[in-house]
């Protein structure tokens, strides 16, 4: 019976996600293409003489549907801050192709590695009625600023399946800070006095992940060698696999193509990323 | 079935009497001792919508606005802990207890026993590992400052600094420029709270527990914590608490009693007021009547818009005015609202219990009375009528300028009376999130089959509502029952008459009863007593006049009291006060007088 209740949603077990102070040294840790906070070197499990890296392309083919302007009339202010018409940012298409708001990051092959959280603090703006950015990347545990630069009231309303969640009320020019202890692609947060903001994190127990700009490169540092699965996620056309090879001193290309049949993808949230712990290991009995 | 042990005893005689108190002695402790199944009471009384898998889809759960909880979240509204984070077993335990006002949610308090009400709580918690971490931390909350007039208006600042308006709309009925806009985590258009409503909040419409709302947010919904700002010094504690008493005073400070009469005031002098405004209005007391939704003739409707009306009458002994004032955010049809309109039809399903329309309906509301009165109780059946016993209702929309009388003969088959028979105008006005709508009608209007309101007497009387925007129409709306409509009688002309004739003639017996007293006495009194008239009167004259006067007196006492109480009771309180102070006069001249009379006609004093 408990065994029936458990199985609705592949989750896994809180514990022991918390990136743990590593052991080792040198230096390591990937770099983060959304600007978020650096590992401490000091601490980092991989040894940075034997790393590779991969880089590469997330593009976009087939017509990408039109983004629609965002009303902001109600709100003087944030229309201000546009100098031209806002338009959501769902699907976002550089000139070259290039797919913008691409969360990737490396799904499966780190496990065994206990990475120390980072100290610095990834900012998120709420800037012109505009998550800035709208798709960002963080480790389990960092610490993330929630910015409000508009001095007029936003709700952060997150909703995570893996963390729990919260929902903070910013009247004025001010700042928040939070953090989510385990790994999880995505959380999807919300204003609710301004119903076209959302902001999605990503939430990965490793520094090994990157977000899309509008030209698409994307591009993780640092990995040790081995055999990887990478993951690219996009919040209308769902999520791509691809498996990579790093090398010593080598460059392994990252190559995602999302397009526009993709549109009805199913688009994960709130998916658990330790595969440590597959789903049903969770004991479901309080006792 | 349970016979009670009294009763047993005189049936059976005591043997069986006996034998059974002593098992119930034997029995009890063991019933007792046995565990109380969390998920076999669970399963028994939650599950029809909260499903056996906790995941809130439970048979019934598809016809209902907000859904039931999804266990499996572990998000809860109503927490003394922080945003986010698990709620106490006692925080789960009082939604059990009380339910969640404004939802489908009973309380179950004097259904279950506690033992059952803490094993639900324990098997709420094995529908999410969430549970299984350390238990959460209870905040510690603030003591409640003074509700003062500074203490409210200092929580009228920070509603405006806060912005709790953008939702909840300027005067709190719920009709903020976001309000249309809003969904709870799980996907489903969600109302933000009518704050002139307390008795609808979740997690309770006190002082204490508005601010325990603010300090925690409702998670699971829009509705933030802001408990955040006051650690970031953007606003004290005291200013919250401030907000919390502002918040309260949006509601009033009864919650409204279900009363049946709704009384019409005869005004004198001049005719009913003719607009919504007039300020005859402030005078006149409004009363509440609770509407739910019309779940009994398909297509029915669970999820009504309209919680109550509140109603006023008056009456100049030629026309009605009845005004209806109720919580409505917005004016139906609504562009801004035809969204949120599509997501409440979609949400409601297909089905008899899904909204049959389109979004673009209007506001309805409909007054129903009989055709006919009929000596005995017996009324039309309450969803206009029935083919045996019509109904006579007044409808006014949004989107027609004036009211339409028509006759129903069951919910939905309203046919207009014709033009030459409509004898019911209505003036509406919509304005921060509330509607109020004026209906006038001839008290006798000739019309064959209107009822003539008579004056004196109670006459049936329904409401009707329905939101458009809430995707409402048809037989999809909220509906009351009976209650009774009163139009009082003219004032009689005796009560504004008879006080200061009484005051006269309590004035002359008393200058008599005076003037006797000081002509058998001598002193000071006796000098202004000369001034007055004498009578030489034997002692048993003045005997039997004083004890006739007291009696008088007392009699006329009692007289005013019979007034007080018919003034109190008909709802005039000046009138009513003002006859118990006339009593009160009378009854104190009146055993002065015999208590003199006594002392001044004793034998034992020998008079000079």
């Amino acid at each position: 019976m408990i065994d029936r209740l458990w199985n609705k949603r592949g989750v896994a077990v809180t514990t022991a996600l918390v990136a743990a102070i590593g052991c080792g040294g040198g230096e390591g840790g990937g770099s983060d293409a959304s600007g978020g906070g650096e590992s401490t070197a000091a601490t980092s499990p991989v040894d940075p003489a034997t790393v590779g890296h991969a880089s590469g392309m997330v593009t976009f083919t087939g017509m990408a549907p039109t983004m629609a302007e965002i009303d902001m009339s109600t709100e003087a202010t944030c229309a201000a801050k546009h100098s031209m018409a806002p338009t959501e940012e769902t699907v976002v298409v550089g000139d070259g192709g290039g797919l913008a708001n691409v969360f990737v990051y490396v799904k499966e092959g780190i496990e065994s590695l206990d990475f120390p959280t980072p100290s610095g603090a990834v900012v998120i703006d709420q800037d012109g009625c505009t998550y800035r950015p709208h798709v960002i990347g963080v480790q389990a545990g960092q610490e993330f600023t929630l910015r409000n630069s508009d001095g007029l009231l936003h709700n952060i309303n997150a909703s995570p399946t893996e963390n729990r969640g919260f929902n903070v009320s910013q009247p004025v020019i001010m700042e928040t800070n939070r953090s989510f202890p385990t790994a999880e692609v995505m959380v999807p947060v919300r204003c609710d006095v301004h119903g076209w903001m959302s902001l999605y994190i990503g939430v990965v127990d490793h520094p090994y992940f990157a977000v899309t700009g509008p030209d698409g490169s994307v591009s993780v540092q640092g990995l040790p060698p081995g055999d990887y699965v990478v993951e690219a996620w996009h919040e209308v056309y769902g999520t791509i696999t691809q498996s990579i090879t790093i090398a010593t001193g080598q460059t392994a290309e990252l190559s995602f193509e999302f397009n526009s049949d993709m549109a009805a993808a199913h688009v994960p949230l709130g998916e658990p990323t330790d595969l440590m712990h597959p789903e049903g290991h969770r004991t479901a009995d309080p006792q | 079935m349970r016979i009670p042990l009294p009763l047993l005893c005189a049936w059976r005689g005591p043997a069986a009497c006996v034998a059974v108190a002593l098992s119930m002695v034997v029995l009890t402790p063991v019933s007792a001792e046995a565990q109380v199944d969390g998920e076999a009471v669970y399963n028994e009384w939650c599950a029809g919508c909260h499903g056996e898998d906790g995941t809130g889809n439970g048979v019934a759960a598809h016809t209902m606005l907000p859904r039931p909880r999804d266990f499996t979240l572990a998000l809860y509204q109503v927490r003394t802990t922080t945003t986010g984070a698990l709620p106490t077993d006692a925080d789960m335990l009082k939604v059990i207890d009380e339910g969640m006002p404004g939802t489908a949610m009973p309380g179950w308090e004097d259904v279950l026993t506690q033992e059952e009400r803490l094993a639900l709580v324990d098997h709420l918690k094995t529908f999410s590992r969430f549970f299984q971490g350390d238990a959460p931390e209870q905040l510690e909350f603030s003591s409640a400052t003074r509700g003062t007039d500074e203490a409210i208006a200092s929580g009228q600042e920070v509603y405006q600094t806060v912005e709790c308006w953008r939702c909840h709309g300027q005067q709190g009925r719920g009709d903020g420029e976001s309000a249309p806009t809003l969904n709870d985590d799980t996907g489903f258009p969600i109302y933000a709270a009518d704050l002139t409503e307390n008795w609808t909040f979740n997690g309770g419409g006190s002082v204490e527990e508005i601010y325990r709302v603010l300090r925690t947010g409702l998670d699971g919904t829009p509705m933030p914590t802001f408990a955040d700002i006051v650690d970031a010094g953007v606003i004290t504690d005291e200013q919250l608490w401030g907000l919390a008493h502002y918040v309260r005073s949006l509601s009033p400070e009864e919650t409204p009693e279900v009363r049946e009469v709704v009384s019409a005031r005869r005004i004198t002098g001049a005719t009913v007021p003719e607009t919504v405004s007039d300020e005859a209005w402030q005078d006149v007391e409004p009363i509440y009547v609770p509407l739910v939704g019309q779940i009994v003739v398909k297509p029915r409707w669970f999820n009504p818009r309209v919680g109550g009306v509140w109603v006023q009458a008056l009456h100049d002994g030629q026309e009605l005015a009845l005004l209806v004032s109720w919580t409505d955010p917005s004016l139906s049809p609504d562009p801004e609202w035809a969204d949120f309109a599509q997501q409440i039809i979609e949400s409601m399903g297909p089905g008899d219990e899904g909204a049959a329309t389109a979004p673009g309906e209007p506001d309805q509301l409909v007054v129903q009375l009989p055709t006919t009165l009929s000596d005995g109780m017996e009324r039309p059946y309450f969803l206009q009528g029935d083919a045996r016993r019509p109904t006579n209702t007044w409808t006014w929309q949004s989107d027609v300028s004036d009211a339409v009388e028509s006759i129903a003969r069951g919910m939905g088959t309203a046919v207009p009376q014709p033009d030459g028979e409509q004898h019911v105008t209505a003036e509406a006005r919509h304005s921060d999130g509330e509607w109020k709508v004026l209906f006038r009608r001839s008290l006798d209007t000739g019309g064959a089959e209107d009822l003539v309101l008579p004056v004196g007497q109670t006459v049936p009387v329904a409401f009707q509502a329905w939101d458009g925007d809430n995707g409402e129409s048809g037989n999809q709306g909220a509906v009351s029952t009976w209650y009774f409509l009163f139009l009082e009688q003219p004032t009689p002309i005796s009560v504004y008459v008879a006080p200061p004739i009484a005051l006269v003639l309590t004035l002359l017996f008393g200058l008599l009863v005076i003037r006797q007293a000081q002509s058998a006495t001598s002193g000071a009194g006796a000098e202004a007593a000369r001034r007055l008239p004498r009578f030489r009167l034997t002692k048993s004259v003045e005997r039997a006049f004083g004890t006739g006067v007291g009696v008088a007196w007392l009699g006329m006492a009692y007289g005013a009291y019979r007034n007080a109480s018919l003034g109190w009771d008909a709802g005039h309180s000046d009138l009513g006060f003002w006859w118990t102070v006339i009593a009160g006069l009378l009854a104190i001249a009146g055993f002065s007088a015999l208590i003199g009379t006594w002392i001044h006609t004793r034998p034992s004093e020998g008079r000079r």
